[in-house]
């Protein structure tokens, strides 16, 4: 290896309190010459403020189509190790929890066949390999296969499913969000590992409306859970909260969007208004031992979540207010695949489900998937009288 | 040939005892101090979470490290967040302090829970993707440093969400995040017409750009540009290099303000641009850690308890917001893309 570089800016990146990816960066390079080059790469860009990666080719792993991102610098000589740097998208164990006996052999897999540099995880939930040769891809996926671990998703498919922690250790879960990623990841493994849609399609699974995966803001598909009866409130609970000198009627009651909850301050008793109640979570965010979601549980699907590309960013909206989530999930996955095929027939090249349907409007969708319009839907109906009729709906 | 289609190892496998025997029966949680979570379940058992700040790009050593943490203090299990920290989950109290010093003498800062500043979901940067205006890591880096107290805190007025995206695609959630740290060009792209002679899907990219500027010149089998109706997206060169947008001297940082996921008390909403452009300055982008740390301590310095970014500023207006962060307020915070009417204020109330 020829004279290590020097790397001033980077190692300014080492000073300060928070951990440095730099400090990373300079681990892995002790073993990996591609890492020892990409030191060289960074501080090449923080002198030109531009990055230094070229458009990918496509690569990947015999019978799959996607979890593989080509990457190659466009400073090849200078950086022969770096002439191919591709990431592999491993997919992550529901709700990200590991043994240290997995994560270790992560590691050594890893070490043996790529750069040892890691991100853990990507947004959208995948343990990212950062950086190895097209060469050692099949080699790494086979091992990989060997202990047990898959590929995730990339490119116009299914990408991998991600959920927040739920019932592993949160007293809110409405359903079993790891269970449900579990099982729909291992349902839809063609769709994920054989792109064949418009474009990408995510889904996220949040136990509550708290929504701590943003499945709302990030997925095509939000799948977040929710109660269907009304509020469980423990008054010896409300009680101890009052004593300890909590301030409910400002902190909670004021807080709550629709203002169903009533506070007795004389006797420390909460009762709610439940069809007034639109399940924020904030009054049982705010006292977790006094109360809790209802008993009828369940989640409401969301639909048309995406970033900003092309047609401006979406929330996911309403779609089914409220469907049982239980295994083996069979009412989700129906309604998946009606989906799925419509926008397959209808969805123009790289146009996300959200986009489609806001191109063609909700009525079409809404009929050609099979589903009723229901008010939850909107926000407030439309303020223009411009509709359309079909034509079984007009007297002849 | 490789076994496929297998799927991720099953998450059952990977539970920690007390979470195994607890799965679902969760009766509370307390939030002992900034970093501890403690859960109680129904069988009386209790659960300690030690969370973690983690730089996310990390080494194979590092997850070593982790690991001899978690083997000598939780049963060799442990896991990540949704932004990124790790979290060491035990059952036995005893454990909590020790691993506590343990995770600060290996220089792993404990925090990010309740009210805090949580670790800051970014992308690749600089480090691995083709299309950024700006590094991930090395800004994360720098804001994290200057605000680094505030992990450690969980005394602020409500949590604070704080997203890093390297371009406008926005990979991760800067679009709904308290405050968003965004990548952004300033120059149209220059045209390659021997590379897109080669080898673009001309119509593909025409209707890519989401201002109809791109159209194509047959006669040159390539496309042609109206300058005019360019944002500077990048979504061309996403789809072709021959439209190569980077410009050092004019790529820079935006800063967004104000959304949010969550659907407690208010609605999700977006983050909105409150500073349209920042000069990349590596390796400590001063002027971008400066334009946070205002917006934070303004925040802090104004917001009622319980209120996000965006509900703060909503409660007080925006047009309070620039006079008390002291930002100009500029014609490029007022939106003119496809959906500005649902933005612009049909109402005479408003305040001075």
């Amino acid at each position: 290896m020829a004279e290590d570089k020097k790397t001033p800016q980077l190692d300014e990146l080492e000073k300060g309190p928070w951990p440095s990816f730099v400090t990373e960066i300079k681990r892995a390079a002790v073993k990996s010459p591609a890492a020892n080059e990409l030191l060289g790469l960074m501080e090449r860009s923080y002198e030109d403020n531009k990055g230094h990666w070229k458009h990918g080719g496509i690569v990947g792993v015999r019978g799959y189509g996607g979890g593989v991102i080509g990457r190659y610098t466009d400073l090849p000589e200078e950086y022969p190790n770096l002439k191919e740097f591709h990431t592999m998208r491993i997919n992550q164990p529901s709700g990200w929890f590991y043994s240290t006996k997995s994560l270790r052999e992560i590691c050594d897999i890893w070490e043996k066949h790529g750069s040892g540099l890691t991100n853990m995880h990507g947004s959208t939930g995948d343990i990212i390999l950062l950086g190895t040769t097209t060469d050692e891809l099949q080699p790494t996926f086979d091992e990989f296969s060997d202990a047990g671990y898959d590929l995730g998703g990339s490119g116009s498919d299914l990408r991998s499913p991600s959920c927040c922690v739920g019932p592993g250790r949160c007293e809110f879960a409405c359903y079993d969000t790891l269970d449900m990623c579990y099982d729909i990841t291992n349902e839809f493994q063609d769709e994920l590992h054989r792109p064949m849609w418009p474009y990408k399609f995510k889904i996220k699974m949040s136990g509550c409306a708290n929504d701590c995966v943003a499945a709302i803001a990030r997925a095509d598909c939000s799948v977040i859970g929710t109660w269907r009866d009304t509020l469980i409130i423990n008054n010896d609970e409300v009680k101890a909260y009052a004593e300890s000198g909590m301030n409910i009627q400002r902190l909670v009651c004021d807080k709550c969007p629709t203002r169903a909850l009533e506070f007795d301050a004389i006797n420390n008793e909460l009762t709610v208004i439940p069809e007034d109640c639109s399940r924020c979570m904030h009054c049982i965010n705010m006292m977790p031992k006094a109360i809790q979601p209802g008993k009828e549980k369940g989640a409401s699907i969301l639909l048309g979540g995406k970033s900003t590309i092309v047609k401006s960013a979406f929330m996911s909206w309403v779609i089914v207010p409220f469907m049982k989530m239980e295994p083996p999930y069979t009412e989700f996955k129906d309604l998946m695949y009606r989906i799925w095929d419509w926008w397959d027939e209808n969805g123009k090249t790289r146009e996300r489900l959200g986009e489609l349907i806001y191109r063609v409007g909700m009525g079409t969708f809404l009929r050609e998937v099979g589903l009723p319009p229901v008010p939850q839907m909107v926000f407030r109906p439309r303020a223009n009288p411009y509709v359309f009729w079909q034509e079984e709906e007009i007297n002849k | 040939m490789a076994k496929i289609d297998i799927g991720p190892p099953d998450y059952k496998e990977n539970l920690p005892p007390v979470i195994r025997e607890n799965y679902g029966q969760w009766k509370y949680h307390e939030k002992v101090k900034p970093g501890l979570l403690k859960h109680v379940a129904n069988s009386g058992d209790e659960l300690y979470t030690i969370r973690v700040g983690s730089p996310r790009l990390v080494s194979v050593d590092f997850i070593r490290d982790i690991c001899a943490l978690a083997d000598e203090y939780c049963d060799g299990y442990l896991r990540f967040t949704s932004r990124n920290n790790i979290e060491f989950l035990t059952g036995d109290a005893s454990k909590v302090e020790p691993l506590i010093e343990a995770c600060k003498a290996k220089g792993l800062p404990v925090g990010g829970t309740g009210n805090s500043l949580s670790n800051i979901v970014h992308t690749q940067g600089w480090i691995h993707c083709h299309t950024p205006a700006t590094d991930a890591s090395g800004i994360v880096k720098a804001v994290m440093d200057d605000l680094y107290e505030y992990f450690g805190r969980d005394d602020l007025p409500a949590k604070l969400r704080v997203a890093m995206a390297c371009c406008l695609n926005m990979c991760g959630a800067v679009h709904c995040s308290d405050i968003a740290i965004l990548g952004v060009h300033r120059t149209v792209p220059t045209i390659k017409h021997e590379i897109l002679q080669k080898g673009a899907e001309i119509p593909s990219l025409v209707a890519s750009c989401p201002t109809g500027a791109i159209r194509p010149d047959p006669k040159n089998k390539s496309v042609a540009l109206k300058d005019e109706k360019c944002m500077y997206c990048g979504n061309c060169f996403t789809m072709s290099p021959a439209m190569d947008i980077m410009d050092p001297k004019n790529d820079g940082v935006a800063i967004m303000i104000g959304g949010k996921v969550s659907n407690a008390r208010t609605a999700p909403s977006f983050s909105r641009l409150v500073i349209p452009y920042l000069p990349n300055n590596p390796p400590r982008w001063p002027e971008v850690t400066e334009a946070v740390r205002n917006i934070v301590e303004v925040w802090l310095k104004n917001a009622r308890s319980g209120e996000r970014v965006g509900e703060w500023v909503e409660r007080i207006g925006w047009e309070r917001f620039f006079t008390l962060a002291d930002i100009p307020f500029s014609d490029k915070c007022i939106d003119d893309y496809i959906f500005s009417r649902e933005t612009f204020r049909t109402s005479a109330a408003f305040k001075y």
